[in-house]
């Protein structure tokens, strides 16, 4: 999904970035891609950095690294790096490709975890 | 997916929060997240006016025009988010994205607007996917019996339709615990749901 594409760019793009110093159009960080090379992504799938952020890498993508030193969800990604969801996404997609970032999703969760989930918030 | 053996990484499972453009999506979120809602949070522009209908959520001010979302830390094993969907009608094309993978959605309802809701209560019926109704409650707003919004939003029995205030805590702790109980009877089956329903 390139969930960000049909916004208006006048609209929401100028709203997102208006607190950068430095306006940087998204498919310029993205290299003019949309897609993630990965689909799979979620919103709420986990992505941690497997090592140290590589020399070779800059900007986005290198901060991308260093902010998953701990696992940190996708959504949250895009919040700490200041880039739309659809860039990190690409972003994310591509440094697990390869071989800086590790992410994990669950399958469908066992219903005794449901069970779980479900206590945990009666008791909130 | 790999990495599952590297680091002991918690579980994050989502609820998407849902409803009409001012029911008080963020107030809800906002209202047992352990962080600050992180939103993308604007004005609205004198673009929106006339885009975004505000008639009879005067007081609104701003408006998500972008993702938000909240954590609960439910045990050091599993974390729970919470994703507001966009209010606007234009951005339903998200919700595909923000759904995959949702445990439920609490659809958000105000009586003045009741209509408002119907676009995801209409998503989420036809996606097969669990959720239950919850009616914020206005100052001002007439109030309605559930079984009467129910009805107008003809449900079936096995949704809950709860009444709720976004800002208190325990309300929305009570919603998110009325959809577990669906999406536990969802998952459990039709047959053993009906008694389950029956038996609350």
């Amino acid at each position: 999904m390139s969930a960000q594409e049909p916004r208006d760019p006048g609209e929401d793009m100028s709203e997102d970035m208006s607190e950068d110093t430095s306006f940087v159009r998204p498919f310029i960080i993205t290299g003019g891609r949309a897609e993630p090379l990965q689909t799979d992504l979620r919103l709420e799938t986990l992505v941690m950095a497997v090592g140290a952020p590589d020399e070779s890498l800059a900007f986005e993508r290198r901060h991308i690294v260093t902010v998953c030193a701990q696992p940190t969800t996708v959504a949250e990604v895009a919040h700490r790096v200041g880039v739309p969801l659809g860039v990190a996404r690409v972003l994310i997609s591509d440094l697990v490709v390869a071989g800086q970032l590790a992410c994990r999703q669950p399958a469908e969760l066992p219903l005794q975890l449901l069970e779980r989930i479900r206590d945990h918030v009666r008791a909130l | 997916m790999s990495g599952r053996s590297e680091k002991v990484v918690p579980l994050a499972v989502k609820i998407v929060v849902s409803g009409g453009l001012g029911v008080g999506k963020t107030t809800f979120i906002g209202a047992i997240s352990e962080i600050e809602p992180l939103d993308t949070e604007a004005a609205i522009t004198q673009v929106s006016v006339g885009v975004d209908s505000l008639v009879g959520v005067e007081s609104k001010t701003t408006t998500t025009v972008a993702l938000d979302f909240g954590r609960i830390t439910l045990d050091p094993s599993i974390a729970l988010y919470l994703f507001g969907t966009p209010g606007q009608d234009r951005f339903s094309f998200l919700w595909d994205d923000l759904v995959e993978g949702a445990l439920g959605t609490v659809v958000l309802a105000d009586t003045r607007r009741i209509e408002d809701c119907f676009p995801a209560v209409d998503y989420f019926e036809s996606h097969g996917a669990p959720f239950a109704l919850a009616v914020n409650r206005f100052d001002g707003a007439e109030r309605f019996e559930l079984e009467e919004v129910r009805e107008a939003l003809g449900l079936g029995a096995e949704v809950p339709v709860l009444e709720c205030d976004a800002r208190d805590r325990g309300s929305v702790r009570d919603v998110l615990g009325a959809l577990m109980d669906r999406v536990i009877g969802q998952r459990v089956g039709p047959a053993k749901r009906r008694v389950a329903v029956v038996s609350r």
